[in-house]
């Protein structure tokens, strides 16, 4: 193990193996080594250790950043469905469809799917809330309900595409609302998975507390900007 | 083991020996800054000679007008091969990656990049994602539709090329999002106490345009490019007008990240070159707030430009209108850079060195590169050569006669730093020429060719064309030549160089002020405070260069 004495970082991102994304990268040693998936916000916590963390001979302090690089990445992660956006509104200007398709979609399923997403950025601020009172069960509840919305929400898509009467190849319209459906829903997959992981980490002796806030406030900005997309895309795709 | 997996409660371990030390580092996950850059750098050049020996193919093809050497498809798949991995796997993550990763730190006075790991993550990317794209070559049969990737021409051509191309450049448009990712929270989150951003070397400037353009332009392509793969395994109709599918589309989107990635090529080489003038000319640099301006600039036009790539895709007029504007404006902030680089050159005590050499050789072509790029930007112009070998002559003369001449200047520039010794300079120079005389012969006809009507990207043409052709290949054969002095010079004077001191040029930016090669956490002591990173030949009170409160 002599060849893997790496530098602070490691021991930073010890208590997160649940967020090691596996790359190949045995000799580092670690089984803790947090790389960051695309998309999996909470895992960047780790890698300003190397800065913030102890034993950094006495690094002039800089603030917490990390949130800034996830922020990048989100404008990066906006800037997918922004091109898809575009696509879609630019089929939709040019490109008329065969017989038999359209433009149109129910509106009820949907409509009570964006409130799913929006309530559950309210709760996944009241957890914030609560842990920042130190009411730790509380946020852990909230937690839970948050990933509940998420889940019911996934579950509601997944309803809407078996009653959908067209697939993804039929026509244009269906396999750009597909793939714009589809991607936001692995972002609400990932998200909701990311919600279970903090409420694990929060629990009693878990890395995320008082101290350590990063996880989730890391996990909500992603949460939020998950739901904003949705609200963009419903604008779009459903009542445009 | 277990003292690196102690919670970080407990006492942290004295400093000792942070990496792996030695050679083996270089083949490590190292997150140190500096492995990294070299990393990035000898993956670069390892793929610079695989691309160049494919544009070797290439000439060799076309030294007569029949497709004698190659069979067609094959002249295809070198064709799109040569393309990709010059761009995606040597411009773009050389002169980002190796050099932005190597000096950004110093520059801001930090001991490594913002995300280390994340550092690590995006250089590992791309080794795969380099024999991904070249092993498709022999599992059959390499993309052939050329680094655009145009439907309908990428969906009926053989899809198992095509799909591994689209997971290759995904691969490696990730790895460009992370590090675009580190260098913006480097310099803007990371600097060190009392140092202000209009104190910062000029290339730390372009490398944050740079990484802006990368954060929002990589991921449309990348999105894109999924939607592609969707085309040929799932057989959707995005882009397949066999199937109501809109393939201008492809190509709005194509261009929305392809043209901001000639500045994520170019920025960073402006950047480079804005270091080595001064240094070399004993000369601050010249407008540095204009400069700072212009790439800034740069970068915003640099977003609405794309569209100078489909002039003859049918676009409507006030598209055109809009893009030859647009287009035509880019023209200003690039013009102040070039003469303020003339400025800080103008009346300096330059050492022509071959650091110097190259540097001027990149100002000689850019400026040509530059000149039919504002003509090719002109509608009625462009719609006369477009998809011809004037095209072809223009943007190797911004990558190769541009980027590539600066990368060139900054290894010599920067090698005492890397390694601790001087690079022989007589070899530079025999370099140098080699590569100027080369390119120039190989490039500067090409422009006539396309005038006249060759086609690019087909491997036979009109017998008239055969002598320039001809003249052109033995321009790429003195190109190919060129790298023999080159390499056994960064071999030779690895071992044998004369000593280099910390600081041979007497710099003044960061990375001079430190031990060559540097130790792992950048200085000894503190960082140094460089408010002047260009305060050459002034007394310090007077030293103009970005001193001017901001």
């Amino acid at each position: 193990m002599t060849s893997s004495s790496f530098p602070s970082p490691i021991s930073a991102s010890a208590g997160s193996p649940a967020l090691a994304a596996g790359l190949p990268v045995a000799e580092a040693g670690a089984g803790g080594v947090a790389v960051s998936l695309p998309g999996a916000g909470a895992s960047q916590d780790t890698e300003a250790g190397h800065h913030d963390g102890a034993g950094h001979g006495g690094e002039e302090g800089h603030g917490d950043f990390r949130l800034f690089g996830l922020a990048t990445f989100l404008v990066a992660d906006g800037m997918t469905f922004a091109g898809f956006f575009a696509a879609y509104l630019t089929f939709r200007a040019v490109n008329p469809l065969a017989e038999g398709g359209n433009y149109e979609l129910e509106l009820v399923l949907p409509t009570l799917n964006t409130i799913l997403l929006l309530l559950s950025s309210v709760t996944f601020h009241r957890a914030a809330k609560a842990i920042h009172q130190d009411r730790t069960q509380a946020c852990r509840n909230w937690l839970l309900v948050t990933a509940a919305l998420g889940f019911t929400f996934l579950g509601g898509q997944m309803v809407e595409y078996f009653s959908l009467p067209f697939g993804l190849t039929d026509n244009l319209f269906a396999s750009t609302f597909y793939a714009i459906t589809g991607f936001h829903g692995l972002h609400v997959t990932l998200g909701g998975l990311m919600i279970l992981i903090i409420w694990w980490q929060s629990r009693q002796g878990g890395r995320v507390n008082r101290a350590n806030l990063f996880p989730l406030e890391a996990t909500e900005l992603y949460w939020h900007f998950v739901d904003g997309i949705w609200v963009l895309l419903y604008g779009i795709l459903y009542l445009l | 083991m277990t003292a690196t997996l102690s919670p970080p409660t407990t006492t942290p371990e004295p400093q000792a020996p942070l990496q792996p030390q030695g050679w083996l580092r270089y083949f490590s996950f190292s997150v140190d800054h500096k492995v990294i850059g070299l990393q990035y750098l000898v993956c670069g050049f390892i793929f610079y000679f695989i691309g160049g020996a494919l544009a070797g193919m290439i000439r060799t093809e076309l030294l007569t007008p029949l497709s004698d050497f190659m069979p067609r498809e094959t002249y295809n798949e070198v064709l799109t091969l040569h393309g990709t991995v010059m761009i995606f796997l040597w411009i773009v993550p050389v002169v980002n990656g190796a050099f932005g990763n190597y000096l950004i730190p110093f520059y801001v006075g930090a001991r490594d990049m913002a995300f280390p790991r994340l550092n690590a993550v995006a250089f590992w990317l791309i080794p795969p994602a380099g024999l991904l794209l070249i092993s498709s070559y022999f599992i059959g049969s390499a993309s052939q539709s050329g680094w655009t990737a145009y439907p309908p021409l990428s969906l009926t051509t053989p899809a198992t090329g095509q799909v591994i191309w689209i997971l290759s450049v995904l691969l490696l448009g990730g790895s460009s999002i992370f590090g675009g990712i580190n260098f913006i929270a480097t310099i803007l989150k990371l600097r060190r106490p009392g140092l202000k951003m209009l104190q910062l070397p000029m290339f730390c400037w372009a490398l944050l345009g740079t990484s802006i353009l990368v954060v929002l332009s990589t991921p449309v392509l990348a999105g894109t490019l999924v939607l592609l793969s969707f085309d040929i395994i799932a057989h959707t109709g995005f882009f397949n007008p066999a199937l109501g599918g809109n393939a201008v589309v492809y190509q709005h989107l194509f261009w929305f990240y392809s043209h901001p990635a000639v500045y994520i090529m170019v920025l960073p080489a402006f950047g480079l070159v804005s270091e080595i003038l001064p240094v070399h000319a004993r000369k601050p640099l010249f407008g540095y707030i204009t400069m700072v301006y212009s790439i800034l600039a740069i970068v915003v036009l640099g977003l609405v430009v794309w569209a100078h790539h489909m002039f003859t895709s049918g676009t409507p007029p006030w598209m055109r209108l809009f893009f030859t504007i647009a287009t035509s404006l880019i023209a200003v902030p690039t013009g102040i850079k070039f003469f303020n680089w003339l400025a800080t050159l103008w009346g300096g005590k330059i050492a022509l060195n071959t650091a110097m050499l190259f540097s001027c050789g990149f100002i000689f072509n850019f400026v040509f590169g530059g000149i039919t790029g504002v003509a090719l930007a002109q509608v009625p112009f462009d719609i006369h050569v477009h998809d011809t070998y004037f095209v072809v002559a223009h943007f190797h003369y911004i990558v190769y006669g541009g980027t590539v001449f600066v990368i060139f200047g900054s290894v010599y520039h920067w090698y005492p730093k890397f390694t601790g010794r001087m690079a022989n300079e007589s070899l530079g120079r025999l370099h140098f020429l080699l590569t100027f005389i080369g390119f120039n012969l190989c490039f500067a006809p090409q422009h006539w060719l396309g005038l006249n009507g060759m086609p690019r990207r087909v491997a036979e043409y009109d017998p008239q064309f055969t002598f320039i052709n001809q003249v052109s290949s033995v321009g790429a054969l003195l190109m190919a030549i060129s790298t023999l002095p080159f390499l056994i010079n960064m071999v030779y004077s690895a071992f044998a160089g004369e000593q280099a001191g910390d600081n041979p040029w007497r710099a003044l930016t960061p990375e001079w002020l430190t031990s060559s090669p540097p130790p792992v956490e950048n200085w000894k002591g503190p960082a140094p405070l460089v408010t002047h990173p260009y305060g050459y030949g002034a007394a310090p009170e007077s030293q103009a260069v970005g001193a001017s409160s901001p």
